[in-house]
């Protein structure tokens, strides 16, 4: 699948609370739609979306026909520790994409 | 008016609208520039039909705005990477990438985007950027040249408008490009189609009014190629041209035509002083 | 608008201008869906309880440009404990083929019960957001979307 693109915040100081973006490139086809032919575009969206932090999964999102070609989330993390945001989303054919995020955590 | 439901699906939908409608109101006068809106804008040239030149960003919603202003948010964003890729791939019988004659992408692309359609000497015409990528592929690379609306040429486009970005439009109308520029003028005001209408109609003349829900730009090309939220992709700006000519009922020109690289050449000097914003965001 | 051109032949130059692209959705041939579809699944997700007013706060665009790329946000103040925190915001479509456009899961780690993502309307519709608290209690927020006919960019 794609390259993502996200934005973590490269430091943080503990406690706060930091926003995260992730844009990836996907056709999300809804299997609503037909083709040229008439033919019906079969469904094959990215489905699961989830990102975790020390070890712990921290955010999930299910993702319908409903969201747009190369979805975009925004969420949110306390940030604790130094470590990873390990991002994972998962397509319809079972595909995993995987990418991850350090950040450097302040007293 | 008769309208014919073809298909509705998820926000997208085909609609075939048989419409016999007088276009008299082409014949009126406007009575200002954009009435009504806040537009910010940038001096016209001399020589240009407007006062004040406006991006297309000026018409669009404060949502579409927003998606374009972050860049974690404008999914054309998604090109720069996968294009950065591309520019370091060898690929053709010359053993060659972009890299091996242009270096660092960052560097020497730097203002370059902002200037096409640009004269090329050797050709001894102007070539548009899309064109002049697949020169340096076709002669340079000995590789295969990219086809229109592919991925590859719509992101290696996007990421070499994308060094320019923040950067004033500045292509040149002087010297040996001049006649191309006035063949493009001419088609930028030659009515065609079955609704009889040219590229003025809308976008000079009624710019900053409602066309059905939709507000009019000038249609200014400095956003292209731009992220259509309709389209959910990259559209480089001869598809745009090709769904406007489409609109008024017109057959498009073919990809790469001549005449789509006057027409560019002379849309895009109309923008000369306007920002780079690829890529933007459209509805 | 401008005076000089009557609202007639202003709608009747635009529609021809886009005849061939525009979408021309008629409210009811337009409704995929089923607001009923979205409101049994609604409460399904409630157990059958009906949501409440709170601070749950829904952002969409009053219209939307283009309904296939609309942003939308969803909030709710809380303290985000592990005694006290939101576990999930669902987002229900009424006129939609189907009824549920998204679900974020939240944890206490999540900082702050909040989300954003682009979402496709097929047509002017409500949409709601229903908050499941820790408590067990929801909250909902509902918002409509006008999805435009376009003109050209539509």
């Amino acid at each position: 699948m794609a390259i993502p693109r996200f934005r973590v915040p490269a430091t943080a100081k503990k406690g706060d609370v930091i926003a995260i973006k992730t844009l990836i490139q996907h056709p999300m086809d809804s299997g609503f739609l037909k083709d040229k032919s008439g033919k019906i575009i079969p469904r094959m969206i990215i489905n699961h979306f989830d990102c975790k932090y020390l070890g712990k999964v921290i955010f999930t999102a299910k993702l319908e026909p409903s969201i747009s070609a190369n979805p975009f989330i925004e969420f949110y993390a306390r940030a604790e520790a130094d470590g990873d945001f390990e991002f994972t989303w998962i397509d319809d054919k079972g595909t995993v994409t995987k990418a991850k995020a350090p950040i450097k955590v302040t007293a | 008016m008769k309208r014919g439901i073809v298909e509705v699906g998820l926000g997208v939908s085909l609609a075939a609208v048989v419409v016999l409608a007088t276009l008299k109101m082409f014949g009126f006068a406007l009575a200002a520039e954009a009435p009504g809106l806040h537009l910010k804008g940038v001096p016209a040239p001399a020589g240009s039909p407007f006062k004040t030149l406006y991006s297309g960003y000026q018409f669009r919603s404060a949502a579409t705005k927003a998606m374009q202003d972050d860049d974690f948010s404008n999914p054309g964003m998604l090109a720069i990477d996968p294009a950065t890729t591309e520019w370091s791939h060898v690929e053709g019988t010359a053993g060659k990438s972009c890299a091996s004659c242009h270096q660092d992408v960052a560097k020497t692309m730097h203002g370059v985007g902002a200037t096409y359609p640009k004269w090329n000497a050797r050709l001894k015409r102007p070539v548009t950027l899309e064109q002049q990528i697949n020169i340096c592929r076709t002669q340079h690379m000995g590789a295969k040249p990219w086809a229109f609306k592919s991925d590859n040429l719509t992101n290696m486009t996007t990421l070499i408008r994308y060094e320019s970005r923040g950067m004033p439009v500045k292509v040149a109308t002087d010297g040996p490009v001049t006649p191309w520029y006035d063949k493009g003028k001419k088609l930028y005001y030659t009515r065609i189609g079955q609704l009889d209408m040219s590229c003025a109609n809308c976008h000079q003349k009624y710019y900053g009014h409602h066309i059905r829900a939709d507000l009019l730009s000038q249609g200014q090309i400095n956003d292209f190629p731009t992220y259509r939220e309709k389209a959910q992709h990259l559209v480089p700006v001869e598809q745009r041209f090709m769904g406007c000519m489409k609109n008024v009922r017109a057959t498009p020109y073919k990809p790469f035509s001549d005449e789509f690289m006057e027409l560019e050449l002379y849309l895009a000097s109309r923008g000369n002083g306007l920002n780079v914003e690829t890529p933007g965001v459209r509805n | 608008m401008n005076s000089k051109i009557s609202r007639r032949e202003a709608l009747a130059g635009g529609a021809a201008a886009c005849a061939s692209s525009a979408v021309l959705l008629r409210p009811a041939e337009a409704a995929v869906g089923k607001p009923a579809a979205a409101q049994a699944a609604l409460m399904k997700f409630t157990g059958g309880k009906t949501p409440t007013k709170g601070s749950l706060k829904l952002s969409l665009p009053q219209i939307a440009e283009n309904g296939n790329t609309v942003p939308m946000g969803v909030s709710v103040d809380s303290p985000m404990t592990a005694a006290n925190h939101v576990e999930e915001i669902r987002v229900f479509v009424t006129k939609n083929p189907l009824p549920i456009a998204v679900s974020f899961l939240f944890t206490p780690e999540s900082g702050k019960a909040a989300a954003s993502t682009h979402i496709r309307l097929a047509a002017t519709q409500d949409v709601s957001a229903v908050a499941r608290l820790s408590d067990g209690t929801f909250l909902i927020d509902t918002r409509n979307c006008k999805v435009t006919i376009g003109g050209c960019g539509g």
